[in-house]
């Protein structure tokens, strides 16, 4: 079973590195650009095929490490 | 007065550290591998700096999840002094034995010079050798040293005089200008700059020397 969790900072934390790309895109001619928010993928390859279970699992992984949920939110998705 | 540093995967700064409280004890700390569940009984426990993992995932993020630092968690419950600087800091706080969190500097630069700090508090077993005000200087290392929290955080930690030290000229975008902070019970001291690296003349000065002096002596 295929997942994927993404991990996106919360509203309001300051982010440098969006802001940091933001420029470059504006200096590479894209224009009509809001902002950009940096995030992070991890496509995670669980055993098993009980999706409930496995999502449960998910959640506790983000949770405990792969997110800082002073600063960070979290997405589980089972893809497939 | 016993000591022990712990040693993680990429820490790099345990050999400063390990030199400075040498020099200032006459006794060599204990060094604790990441992967022990255990620590010796000690008096002080010191989190140096480094590249921790490489700083993957978030910097601190894999050290503050390695079996060594539910030890930590315990003597620090038990009252016993933690100092992290650095990488040092941000374990701790990636552990959860200090609030808030260390983000990419904010301008994006990795910060490496000699910064001045102002002791806002002499209220602990590390600032009560400095006097309250007082400017010292000392050299900070680091990419990740904005330090964040909600302002609910932040809040407690100004009105509980938990703030340790505030950058005179704020390097690195830190809410309050805030360097280090302490935990609730006051015997755990996270900061960015790396007072190790100030302790004799032979360093370009001795400002780091009071907060190991007293550290180092608090429990006689």
């Amino acid at each position: 079973m295929k997942a994927r969790v993404t991990v996106t900072l919360k509203n309001g934390v300051l982010d440098p590195q969006g802001k940091a790309i933001e420029g470059a895109l504006g200096a590479l001619g894209f224009a009509g650009i809001g902002s950009v928010r940096q995030g992070k993928v991890f496509d995670i390859e669980v055993e098993g095929t009980d999706a409930v279970k496995a999502k449960a699992e998910l959640e506790a992984m983000a949770a405990k490490l792969l997110a800082n949920t002073v600063i960070e939110n979290y997405r589980v998705e089972i893809v497939d | 007065m016993k000591s022990a540093v712990v040693v993680f995967p990429g820490s790099n700064r345990e050999r400063d550290m390990i030199a400075a409280i040498e020099k200032i004890t006459g006794h060599r700390p204990a060094v604790v591998w990441h992967g022990d569940h255990d620590l010796p009984k000690v008096d002080l426990i010191v989190v140096p700096g480094g590249f921790s993992y490489g700083d993957y995932l978030r910097s601190g993020a894999i050290a503050a999840r390695e079996p060594i630092m539910g030890a930590i968690a315990r003597e620090a419950e038990r009252g016993v002094g933690v100092l992290g600087v650095c990488n040092g800091f941000q374990i701790l706080c990636e552990a959860g034995l200090l609030p808030g969190v260390l983000m990419r500097n904010a301008g994006l630069k990795f910060i490496c010079k000699e910064v001045e700090l102002r002791v806002e508090t002499t209220d602990s077993r590390f600032t009560r050798g400095y006097a309250k005000g007082q400017v010292i200087r000392s050299p900070v290392a680091h990419g990740d040293g904005n330090f964040r929290t909600d302002d609910e955080t932040l809040k407690r930690l100004q009105d509980e005089d938990r703030v340790a030290f505030r950058y005179v000229d704020n390097p690195n975008g830190s809410i309050d200008d805030i360097a280090g902070i302490l935990s609730e019970k006051r015997n755990i001291l996270g900061m960015m700059p790396h007072p190790e690296n100030l302790i004799e003349p032979l360093n370009g000065g001795t400002d780091g020397r009071p907060l190991f002096e007293a550290a180092l002596a608090a429990v006689a």
